[in-house]
């Protein structure tokens, strides 16, 4: 089994070598990404048979220092975790090919090059076995998304780009490594144990301060005020926005935070010291300004970025919560929140490259002619919301029994305030498609002749696989309502042990 | 302090003037050349320190003595002469690297002189 | 044979000088200082693997017994220190030759070999004797070398820079002879195992506490610690290239070697830091360099000159380590060493490949290189997060080894500071990084990659970088042993 974890970290790069390799040829170049991620999906899923059957396959990859293993363990968490990034790399693979060519991008090798490079350290992250691995390939996945957040290699690109790195690096070297530090210091050990390691070692006094340093050193769930980077790197083309701001980076640094507090503090352990509690109401602090923040924006890719600051939150209250309840919620949100949001971002994509229209308010009336498009992105908003029939309704569900449990019914009120604010300003793109006037008056006036063939070429313009794609992941929302169970099934086993 | 310190040890005073006239050519001075001056007398009085604390009274010298004669004499240790004669030597060494060097900055600046070479450098800097 | 490895260590370059000049053509003379220093190397290497297998190492210098003669002692510090010493020499001779051709005029091309070989023999010598005399001796063999090899710089401001540097360096030798004297006066010995032994019984005497003093401030000059660092950014920005990468990593590192052999082997932990309180004058210090260095660094507009402010910052980091007077933060400073001469030596000659084709290191002039120069850059990269600390590469062991110490302490605001300093090698570090990747190539097109000549060794030690990162386990035990040696003292 545990060639299946080397090879989750060896096919990604493999691939890598193969894209530039085929660098002259865009159609093979595009189908040894599609490959690698099916062959990628194919060994997650392997290891996912065998961590379901009580499995821990384990694998030391080097000591670099006396004590301090870079170490891979698959666990119930990091193989939802790694489900997920996998399977979405495909279908973002697919949307690419249709986005980039569709929008003619240059350097559209390096983009699938540092891709993959991506995903590899995703995987890093996702089967990491103790905190050092975790923080080496956290870091990496920051250096690796880098040019692709700066794809553009414009003014405006270099200043994001400087947003993206600074706010993550500073955020994980001051207070990340320092309580990784911290945490050897105290006990000896940086592993991952069932029940954390923490316990007995440490003053209560500390246990806050360290967990805290852990929430906010963890820049990549974007708690409040370390959310800068996340709108800043929407900077970067769709695809990218979509798998790696709405999947793979954010969802990184909220898994860590996930697992940090199951396998390091131990959910107990937090829960007897109320350790947590002060982070609970800065997680509900961001979950709501985070939603107000997404009202003002009128550009689509930062409306969602904002509904991403605030979906993330859930996650880390989830973990917060410190009960099985809340740890279930917080990994079913991880996976539905990846869901839906790659479908908002794909609509967004599509809109950009088959209309050129970026803004919330130029969307009257696009849904008639894009109604795939515009039918996905209220499935995607749904579950977003929380609301049946898509798969975000149980992670809310287990999210608000989990905050009962933990005696904060204010935080149930938050819950129910913030779905109702973004399913406010989620649902306002949709009815503008499908039932908004067209920009009447001059605007009108002036595409008079061109604007039906304008969206004549709007509807045949969303390229066929970025269409696929959408209809995908929309589906997906879907089903998950239907059928939660594998995902429900690894949280439960994270939450017994 | 007594003036007997004063006396019984005069050439710690001695070597200390030195020094301090030394150092103050050292920094005070912006011609390159008194630099190298500075440096020497600062050097030399370092030799003084060793050459004087190698006087032994009241020893017995290894050699050259008369063994069946009076203990009470006063001999110079060999040692440090000749750890001396090293520091002589770079010290020699040292000099002839600085007025090459000042020669060499004679040549490319047309000065010696630590100011207007501030000058010339600061105005190379401003133009680029 | 074998038993003569440490006066080889000395001799094999120190001989091979002379020969340089006879040579006098430069290929030769390249060719023999490639050979003698990687001669050296491999006795470097050896000696390590004798001492890690057999412990100190005692050579008597002509066959005269310590403590009269003069003894060439090697334990696992200094064995350390002259693997380092040699390793960066070896790798800077195989880069010197393309290099210097470039920036050295043809006649003085075997003036360069002699005197840099003089250097590297000076900075051997330093390390491996145990005399205190011999040291002096071997500083100023080195300094008087790198003083000229400092003033071959195309620049005229490398012969201004050179004269201030020779004057600090002769100024912090001189107050470091002064020490040595009064040490013989009060114990009658040069040898340093003797000298450990006799010292405790003159603690209270007021001359050790002088020569202690002048001692300090010589070692202080010459490593360039905050605020005697006056001379060093000059120096390195002006150098030839090679001369930079090559002094950048080995001769701030031996000035470290000789604080802690002198403070803690000879003197003794307990002095240093029980009467003398080494610890908190030099922490105070460190934190100043560490901090104002790097923001220094960050508004410089040459990268040669930003890397020499980064290096003052980073001597900051190897005498923070010692000023926490733990075994951890010993390792820590030790460790540095090594590391922080891979880092700069990478560095250092990625600019050098800059220098060669571009003709220039003013950061503006590295615009687009990303593009022209992919292997020279990926290299500054590479060497750039090893700077910042990045993990898996060696910057981030040196980080970690520092904040365990710092936190052991119980020093959090410390751990906390120099965790912030290091946001601040990202931010100099990124400037670089953004004006080669982000900004168009203005220049004529045919600037090409730089030759293999000074890619290869540049990469070795890149490589280096990655590989001690990845699989520190070793340096940091050898690390942990050397600074166990230094805290018990050389008398034990």
């Amino acid at each position: 089994m545990t060639t299946y974890l080397l090879l989750a970290m060896a096919v990604p790069v493999v691939g890598a070598g193969f894209i530039a390799l085929l660098r002259r040829s865009p159609n093979a170049r595009e189908a040894a990404s599609l490959v690698t991620a099916g062959a990628l999906f194919a060994i997650v899923l392997r290891i996912h048979g065998a961590v379901s059957g009580g499995a821990r396959p384990e694998v030391v990859l080097a000591e670099p220092l006396p004590g301090i293993r870079i170490a891979l363990e698959a666990e119930p968490l990091g193989v939802l975790f790694a489900l997920i990034a996998s399977f979405l790399w495909i279908v973002t693979t697919a949307y690419s090919i249709g986005y980039m060519r569709g929008h003619h991008e240059k350097n559209q090798t390096r983009f699938y090059l540092f891709f993959a490079f991506a995903i590899a350290s995703v995987m890093g992250v996702a089967f990491a076995g103790n905190l050092f691995t975790l923080f080496a390939f956290y870091e990496v996945l920051s250096l690796a998304t880098f040019p692709l957040v700066t794809h553009a290699g414009t003014e405006k690109a270099k200043r994001a780009g400087r947003v993206y790195l600074g706010v993550l690096f500073s955020t994980s070297v001051v207070f990340q490594l320092l309580g990784i530090i911290w945490v050897y210091a105290i006990a000896g050990t940086v592993d991952f144990e069932p029940g954390g390691i923490l316990r007995g070692n440490v003053a209560a006094g500390l246990v806050p301060v360290l967990l805290g340093l852990f929430v906010f050193g963890i820049g990549k769930a974007a708690v409040m005020p370390f959310h800068r980077w996340l709108p800043a790197a929407m900077v970067a083309p769709t695809p990218v926005s979509a798998l790696l701001h709405a999947v793979a980076v954010v969802k990184a640094g909220v898994f860590a935070v996930l697992k940090i507090t199951v396998y390091v503090f131990g959910i107990e352990f937090v829960a007897e010291t109320g350790a947590s509690v002060w982070l609970m109401w800065a997680a509900a602090a961001t979950i709501i300004l985070g939603s107000l923040v997404a009202f003002t924006r009128d550009n689509l890719k930062a409306r969602l970025a904002y509904s991403t600051v605030s979906q993330l939150s859930y996650v880390v209250l989830g973990a917060m919560l410190a009960n099985g309840l809340g740890v279930i919620g917080s990994g079913m949100h991880i996976a539905m929140h990846a869901f839906g949001k790659i479908t908002l971002f794909f609509c967004a994509g599509a809109i950009m490259v088959a209309a050129h229209k970026s803004e919330v308010s130029q969307l009257n009336g696009l849904g008639r002619t894009m109604p795939v498009t515009f039918a996905a992105f209220l499935i995607g908003t749904l579950s977003i919301v929380g609301l049946p029939p898509t798969g975000g309704a149980w992670s809310k569900w287990f999210l608000g029994v989990g905050s009962v449990e933990a005696g904060q019914t204010g935080l149930v009120a938050v819950l129910m305030l913030s779905s109702l604010l973004s399913l406010a300003y989620l649902l306002e793109i949709p009815v503008r498609g499908f039932f908004g006037k067209e920009a009447g008056g001059h605007g009108e006036a002036n595409g008079d002749g061109g604007a039906p063939g304008h969206d004549d070429h709007a509807h045949h313009g969303a390229p066929a696989w970025s269409v696929a794609a959408i209809a995908v992941t929309a589906a997906a929302c879907v089903a998950l309502f239907v059928y939660p169970e594998p995902f429900y099934r690894l949280m439960t086993m994270v939450a017994g042990q | 302090m007594s003036l007997d310190l004063l006396v019984s040890h005069y050439n710690y005073w001695v070597v200390i003037f030195l020094m301090m006239v030394g150092f103050y050519i050292l920094i005070s001075r912006g011609n390159l050349i008194k630099k190298i001056v500075g440096l020497n007398v600062f050097q030399t009085s370092v030799f003084m320190l060793y050459i004087s604390m190698s006087k032994v009274s009241a020893g017995t010298p290894p050699i050259l003595v008369d063994p069946y004669g009076e203990a009470d004499v006063l001999f110079s240790n060999p040692l440090p002469h000749v750890l001396i004669l090293t520091a002589i030597v770079v010290g020699i060494a040292t000099t002839s690297v600085g007025l090459a060097l000042a020669v060499r900055i004679k040549e490319a600046y047309g000065t010696i002189e630590e100011d207007e070479i501030n000058a010339i450098e600061a105005r190379t800097e401003a133009t680029g | 044979m074998s038993a003569h490895l440490p006066v080889l260590q000395v001799v094999v370059p120190l001989l091979a000088a002379p020969f340089c000049l006879f040579l006098r053509r430069g290929r030769a003379a390249w060719g023999l200082a490639v050979l003698a220093s990687l001669a050296s190397w491999v006795i470097a290497l050896a000696l390590l693997r004798r001492v890690l297998a057999e412990g100190v190492l005692s050579y008597a210098i002509g066959d005269w017994v310590p403590p009269i003669g003069i003894e060439y002692r090697v334990d696992v510090v200094n064995a350390w220190v002259l693997l380092i010493v040699s390793t960066i020499g070896a790798a800077v001779s195989l880069y010197a030759g393309t290099s210097v051709e470039r920036e050295v005029e043809a006649p003085r091309i075997p003036l360069f070999y002699a005197a840099y070989l003089l250097c590297l023999s000076g900075l051997l010598g330093i390390t491996i004797t145990g005399d205190v005399f011999n040291v002096f001796v071997f500083l100023e063999i080195s300094s008087l070398s790198a003083y000229a090899l400092i003033a071959l710089g195309q620049a005229r401001r490398a012969l201004t820079s050179a004269f201030r540097y020779l004057i600090m360096g002769s100024v912090g030798a001189t107050f470091i002879v002064i020490g040595i004297g009064l040490l013989y006066v009060m114990t009658g010995t040069l040898n340093m195992a003797d000298l450990a032994q006799l010292l405790p019984g003159v603690w209270d005497s007021n001359t050790v506490k002088v020569a202690y003093g002048f001692l300090a401030v010589g070692f202080c000059l010459k490593l360039a610690l905050f605020p005697l660092h006056l001379w060093l950014p000059n120096a390195y920005t002006y150098a030839p290239s090679a001369v930079t990468a090559f002094m950048a990593s080995t001769a701030t590192k031996v000035a470290v070697y000789m604080l802690l052999r002198f403070f803690l082997s000879i003197f003794g932990a307990p002095f240093s830091f029980g009467v003398m309180a080494l610890d908190r004058v030099l922490l105070p210090l460190a934190l100043v360099a560490i901090v104002s260095m790097s923001l220094v660094a960050v508004f410089q507009v040459n990268a040669k000159r930003l890397l020499a402010y980064s290096s003052v910052a980073q001597i900051g980091y190897m005498i923070l380590g010692l000023s926490f007077a733990t075994a951890t933060g010993l390792t820590a400073t030790v460790l540095h060493l090594f590391n922080h001469a891979l880092m700069k030596g990478a560095l250092f000659m990625a600019l050098g490949c800059v220098m060669y084709r571009v003709g220039s290191v003013h950061i503006n002039a590295m615009a687009g290189l990303g593009r022209r120069m992919p292997w020279t850059m990926g290299a500054f990269v590479v060497g750039g997060l090893s700077l910042v600390g990045v993990p898996l590469t060696v910057g981030f062991v040196s980080k970690w080894y520092l904040i365990l110490a710092a936190l052991e302490r119980g020093w959090w605001p410390v751990a906390v500071l120099v965790l912030l300093a290091s946001l601040l090698a990202l931010v100099y570090v990124w400037r670089v990084v953004e004006v080669a990747y982000f900004r168009e190539f203005p220049g004529e097109e045919e600037t090409r990659e730089a030759p293999w000549t000074l890619l290869g060794p540049t990469w070795a030690l890149v490589a280096l970088n990655l590989y001690f990162g990845i699989d520190a386990a070793r340096t940091a035990d050898i690390a942990r042993r050397a600074a166990e040696v230094l805290m018990a003292g050389i008398g034990s």
